[in-house]
């Protein structure tokens, strides 16, 4: 598992990444109210914005971490938002992405990385 | 930055995990472990305890000694009933400006040898200027020796009679003195929620210890403003600084049920208000713009600041929206020209970029539950 600076945690399974975003992020947000997913079959940039969480305190952006194309997107999410509350790290996956090129996971933080940034 | 005030509950609120927050100059919890969902909900079915001790509580009391004399004074500021307001009995008013606009809303109590105001604590500094400039013959007093607590909620009355046995005999809207423990509680049967329950002023010295029995009764749980931010939208009240301010009029707010026929013209009392010709010609005539409910389709929340169309056509702007968890949807108001403010008309809201359907809607957005 990588993490990003934007509190998306990215797990790969072989060159489709499925990625999320962690507890301590979902636990900032407060209670999720809205998610709004990008479409499936979708060409992204890194860094493009392609999801919309609302929670009851705000609206945030989630944003495109690698290049590549969404393959598929978690349904469940728009029927369930406190899913992002419940389970950040697993059922509230939000997308799956194919990548090219898997190194570009080599710079995001590890675990410890990630942990000692939130800590 | 000046430094951010504390009420006298601060370090209750820090103990019970509050996160704290800068709100109108104060800090404030803004929600505490349970989080706003859950906090909301404990409130409409339990007993939630709020921290309002940043509004300003202010008596006005007469020089004569003779009440009528300071109702009579208030009434030059507001286009409310002040007169015919009952001993031990209170109601929503607003201080209006020379265009009608409002400076700030508040209730006013008739506390038989004085009059007392809660207002806004954004406004507290500009209002007891404004008061203490506008009303000839009285004293103007800040209570800042004062706590305020809103005790909200089904079971409020309940757990409130553990320690106040004669706060159950009140209904919506009253007021009356206590004591506790030698403290003088001065409680109203109100709120800001759209429940029954309570506004408890009471001593600083005393405000902890209070909070405290409370907070020990299994209905009552702290309630953060998060909460208090959805409740209140749930239940059709205005924030002020976003849905009311001074460039909006009370007929503009549909508040005018808030304006007693006695104040109206052909009243006994009619006019002598600041803004009554524009809000008399709006009285009769219609606002151009108008406070509504808004329903969006689907799950997005609208928020403040969201425009409101009619095909191409600008009609309006959200002032407040979030998600109801009562209503379990996302609920918003704001204004739109008269024309598009029946209750059922289809207009779209601009969410990042893209027109969504919202439907005009009544208010409250959920029944409300006083006791009346």
């Amino acid at each position: 598992m990588k993490y990003t600076e934007d509190h998306e945690w990215l797990r790969a399974e072989g060159d489709i990444v499925v990625v999320g975003i962690t507890e301590h992020a979902a636990e900032q947000l407060g209670d999720v109210v809205f998610v709004e997913l990008p479409d499936a079959e979708t060409q992204v940039a890194k860094g493009d914005d392609i999801v919309v969480i609302e929670s009851v305190k705000a609206a945030s952006d989630i944003v495109a971490p690698l290049d590549g194309e969404i393959v598929a997107v978690n349904a469940d999410l728009a029927d369930n938002p406190g899913l992002v509350n419940e389970d950040p790290t697993g059922n509230a996956w939000f997308f799956k992405i194919k990548v090219d090129d898997l190194g570009q996971l080599d710079g995001y933080m590890t675990e410890d990385e990630y942990q000692e940034m939130i800590s | 930055m000046p430094e951010l005030k504390r009420t006298p509950l601060y370090d209750l609120h820090v103990a019970l995990g509050a996160k704290m927050v800068p709100f109108a100059g104060y800090e404030m919890p803004v929600q505490y472990g349970m989080g706003v969902m859950k906090e909301h909900l404990w409130t409409r079915e339990h007993a939630g305890l709020f921290d309002v001790s940043h509004m300003g509580q202010v008596r006005i009391i007469p020089k004569s000694g003779d009440i009528s004399d300071a109702a009579r004074a208030f009434e030059t500021l507001v286009p409310v009933s002040i007169l015919g307001l009952k001993e031990g009995r209170q109601r929503y008013a607003m201080f209006t400006n020379a265009h009608g606009g409002i400076l700030d809303d508040l209730m006013v109590a008739n506390r038989s040898d004085h009059l007392l105001a809660v207002v806004n604590a954004a406004c507290k500094e500009d209002d007891i200027a404004h008061m203490t400039a506008g009303l000839a013959g009285c004293s103007v007093e800040s209570q800042a020796d004062r706590a305020l607590l809103a005790l909200q909620g089904p079971q409020a009355e309940t757990a409130l009679a553990r320690l106040v046995p004669g706060g159950a005999d009140m209904r919506f809207m009253d007021v009356a003195d206590f004591d506790w423990q030698g403290a003088e509680l001065w409680i109203s049967r109100s709120g800001y929620t759209g429940e029954d329950g309570y506004e408890i002023s009471l001593p600083n010295t005393k405000s902890v210890e209070f909070a405290e029995a409370l907070l020990a009764m299994d209905e009552v749980e702290a309630i953060g403003l998060g909460a208090r931010d959805s409740l209140r939208l749930e239940a059709g009240l205005c924030l002020y600084g976003s849905d009311i301010d001074s460039e909006t009029t009370p007929v503009e707010a549909a508040l005018e049920w808030a304006i007693q026929k006695a104040r109206r013209r052909g009243g006994d009392r009619e006019g002598g208000f600041p803004g009554a010709d524009v809000i008399f010609e709006q009285l009769e005539n219609g606002a151009p713009r108008r406070r509504v409910g808004l329903l969006p389709e689907g799950r997005a929340p609208m928020r403040a600041g969201t425009e409101l169309y009619a095909g191409e056509t600008h009609v309006g702007t959200v002032t407040s929206g979030a998600y109801g968890p009562s209503l379990e949807a996302p609920m918003s108001m704001g204004y739109v020209t008269t024309e598009y403010a029946e209750t059922g008309t289809k207009l779209e809201g601009e969410v990042r970029g893209k027109r969504l359907p919202v439907t005009v809607a009544d208010l409250p957005f959920r029944p409300s539950n006083y006791k009346r």
